[in-house]
């Protein structure tokens, strides 16, 4: 069933208790749900187990806490991740057992951890006597996702529960956002103690708020945009994060600055417009490298700058006189490139003191320029008759339900083919693991990105490599009747990982090819998902159409072109120039 | 090789930190010459002082990456300013009756105590900086050492001021007097990497 029950409470400010009697004494897995609905939780993403049994024992008394029922702990990590990142301002939680339910999060969390999505995973854990004694289904849960989480906490005393809920939340959803695990002894789920949940907003002398931009820094930016003659703006997902799209509109505009982005920051500037550049980097638009390089005034806003956007590092804007870097996160200041100029600070924030200090300038030169490197570099592909293209699916797939849809995609040339044909105008209606890319990220996130947007179409695109990696979740697709529809662009082959073989490993291909691919439109049906499959170019619209028709879940498998590649792409150890193109 | 640069933070008194700290340093990378941990004036407040060898750059990395630990209350890079970094030497002496006198003439030009006598060895205990206790230990080494232990550095800055402020977290990382693009790294070369 999907639901749309309304959030329950505001994050910020939590309700207060409705009676004024003394506090209730409550068992830890009450006071662990009671918390949960005070922090606005709807939904919850998990899997049972001996660990965690006294949650699920009390879960049936909370009917507003949705409980969605997995079938691997790392579909619950990926879904509660979808719930919070399609969803801006929510956290996702998943829980899971002890040991082994536990570890399964782990990639869930770093795909989280790697995009600063805010979630938070409460794992159970063996009695407090019995950690450190390797009792069954113990695993070091702080030890196993330290790396991968922006903070964790084991309970240890059940007072602790509703304060350690409340501060784990402040700090997932605050500043850079983070996955954030709570390991919860079963003993102290079954203890019992008063409720009381803080009503006091979190104060932690070690986790302070982010500065406020300091105005003397965006006072420059403003003089360096005023003298820019090539100015390029490059903006990633804490632009998303922060919803700074409208500034960077109007900053854009009123500089005639023109905008490129990350991977992630896909979907946060739209496409038509006319200082629109494309995505950046590796497989990024020719003319968005060109851009780069040729700039004398580079500003990046909420992005890391990372390998994938760089390429070799030395080739990365060789002319750039000023580069501005604005990010909350300071250790991403400096890391890779280090700026003239760098502002701490929420992106939006940031963005809205600058824009009074910014002169509006003239179009000039180089957009001209610009537009010119968009005619000689387009990002295209070569049709093949009679073999269905990646790009004719996905253009399809594009002109239905725009500005209405969020497309979730997954990892691989799946990812980049959806990334760069993406046009939708309203920002944040593109999604995918661009940091981490986890390979079977999609089709589980795109439960939670249903539920926390039920009334949204949602489109999951993944390759079928990526689907067969948890393709479990077909079966909790179906028992809730989560209405996404899956396009598989199926290839029988890991797409990228074949590419690079051919392109820069000698041509030897070496473990791709996947021979053994099931019949998808079957094995959906087996499922009992409407499942439907086709090569042929001319059943791709009526086949969307009918899945779009469909009231339910829908496996749409699309048989495309083997050897279709991505491109453009910056061979190996090339630079941002060296990009190859299609044909 | 890059002089060793010596980061006084200030962390939560909890379960776990000393991991957290450990495990940033290692993931990102970084060498630790010596890591100590103890209590301050305030039991909800760890001392580490930890010393790496890494190149301002790198230290700056660092410092920002443990800054950004939730358990970590503030980081300070002392090094270069006025600080007294001492370590603690405990160190047990091969001392035969014939020579005693001689290895005790050496342990008081350092100031060192003799704080465990036996027939034929004793334990000296001498503190003072990294470079002090080298000298130290490279004169202790005719004589015999059996075995050696050190603290590693604990640090204070000099003066009246009792805390370093909080990192500046917008003062960091900038070039603004260099020209051109300035990369971190050796330019690494990852396209082409899945």
């Amino acid at each position: 069933m999907i639901g749309s029950q309304p959030r329950t409470a505001a994050p910020a400010q939590p309700r207060k208790t409705p009676e004024t009697s003394p506090p209730r004494r409550l068992t830890g897995a009450q006071i662990c749900l009671e918390s949960l609905i005070r922090e606005g939780v709807d939904t919850i993403f998990g899997y049972p187990g001996g660990a965690n049994l006294w949650i699920y024992r009390r879960l049936p008394e909370y009917p507003q806490l949705r409980h969605v029922l997995v079938r691997h702990e790392q579909g619950a990590a990926h879904a509660a991740d979808g719930y919070a990142r399609s969803k801006r301002g929510s956290v996702g939680v998943c829980f899971a057992t002890s040991g082994p339910g536990a570890l399964n999060l782990v990639t869930g969390l770093g795909t989280a951890y790697a995009d600063s999505v805010p979630v938070v995973a409460i794992t159970g854990q063996v009695a407090v006597a019995a950690i450190g004694t390797d009792s069954f289904q113990e695993s070091d849960v702080i030890g196993s996702t330290m790396s991968v989480v922006k903070h964790s906490y084991l309970v240890t005393r059940v007072e602790d529960i509703a304060p350690t809920i409340k501060e784990a939340f402040h700090v997932a959803r605050s500043g850079r956002p983070g996955p954030v695990v709570i390991d919860f002894p079963k003993d102290l789920q079954a203890a019992v103690s008063e409720f009381n949940y803080p009503e006091e907003p979190v104060r932690m002398r070690s986790f302070p708020s982010p500065p406020a931009p300091d105005p003397a820094k965006l006072a420059r930016i403003a003089e360096l945009i005023k003298h820019a003659k090539r100015p390029v703006m490059l903006i990633g997902r804490g632009v998303l994060i922060s919803r700074a799209e409208e500034e960077v509109m109007e900053l854009a505009h009123r500089a005639h600055i023109p905008v490129g982005w990350t991977l992630l920051g896909t979907g946060a500037f739209p496409l038509q417009d006319p200082l629109a550049l494309q995505m950046v980097g590796f497989m990024g638009a020719g003319y968005t490298n060109k851009a780069v390089c040729d700039a004398d005034v580079l500003m990046m806003v909420g992005m890391r700058c990372d390998d994938r956007v760089t390429t070799r590092l030395d080739s990365f804007a060789p002319r750039v006189e000023h580069l501005v870097h604005i990010d909350i996160d300071p250790a991403e200041i400096g890391k890779s490139v280090v700026p003239h100029v760098s502002v701490v600070a929420d992106a939006r924030t940031a963005l809205r003191q600058l824009l009074p200090m910014v002169e509006p300038k003239r179009e000039h030169e180089w957009l001209t320029q610009i537009d010119q490197w968009k005619e000689e570099h387009p990002v295209r592909y070569v049709a093949k008759k009679g073999i269905l293209q990646p790009q004719e699916v996905l253009e399809e797939m594009y002109a239905r339900c725009q500005d209405e849809a969020i497309v979730i995609a997954d990892v691989g040339n799946n990812q980049i083919w959806s990334a760069l044909w993406f046009n939708y105008a309203k920002p944040g209606l593109f999604l995918n693991s661009g940091g981490m890319g986890t390979m079977g990220y999609a089709f589980p996130a795109s439960m939670g990105v249903k539920l926390a947007n039920p009334d949204r179409t949602v489109f999951c695109v993944t390759g079928d490599g990526g689907f067969l990696m948890n393709m479990q979740e077909m079966a909790t697709m179906v028992e809730n009747q989560i209405d996404v529809k899956v396009l598989i662009l199926n290839n029988s082959s890991l797409g990228m990982v074949r590419q690079f073989q051919d392109d820069f490993y000698d041509g030897v291909q070496s473990a791709v090819q996947l021979t053994c691919t099931p019949d998808f439109a079957k094995l959906g049906e087996a499922f009992g998902m409407k499942a439907m499959r086709t090569s042929r170019r001319e059943d791709v619209g009526p086949m969307l159409d009918e899945a779009l028709a469909h009231r339910g879940p829908v496996l749409m498998a699309f048989d495309i072109d083997p050897v279709a590649n991505v491109y453009p792409i910056v061979p190996l150890g090339k630079g941002m120039l060296d990009f190859v193109e299609a044909g | 090789m890059n002089p060793s640069r010596v980061l006084s933070i200030l962390v939560e008194n909890r379960p776990g930190v000393l991991n957290r700290v450990a495990s940033m340093i290692r993931r990102r990378g970084f060498n630790i010459d010596s890591l100590s941990v103890g209590p301050t004036e305030d039991e909800s407040v760890s001392r580490m002082t930890i010393t790496v060898h890494v190149g301002r750059q790198q230290a700056e990395q660092a410092t920002k990456q443990l800054a950004k630990l939730i358990d970590v209350i503030s980081i300070d890079d002392i090094t270069g300013l006025r600080n007294v970094a001492h370590e603690l030497l405990l160190i047990r002496m091969n001392a035969p009756l014939g020579q005693r006198t001689e290895l005790l003439q050496v342990v008081n030009v350092f100031l060192g105590r003799i704080v465990d006598i036996a027939s034929s060895s004793m334990i000296i205990e001498v503190t003072g900086t990294t470079e002090k206790i080298d000298n130290f230990v490279e004169l202790m080494r005719p004589f015999g050492i059996k075995e050696v232990a050190r603290s590693g550095a604990v640090a204070l800055v000099r003066g009246d001021q009792a805390r370093l402020s909080l990192l500046d977290l917008n003062g960091d990382a900038e070039a603004a007097d260099r020209p051109g693009l300035v990369r971190v790294g050796g330019g690494a070369d990852h396209t082409g990497d899945i």
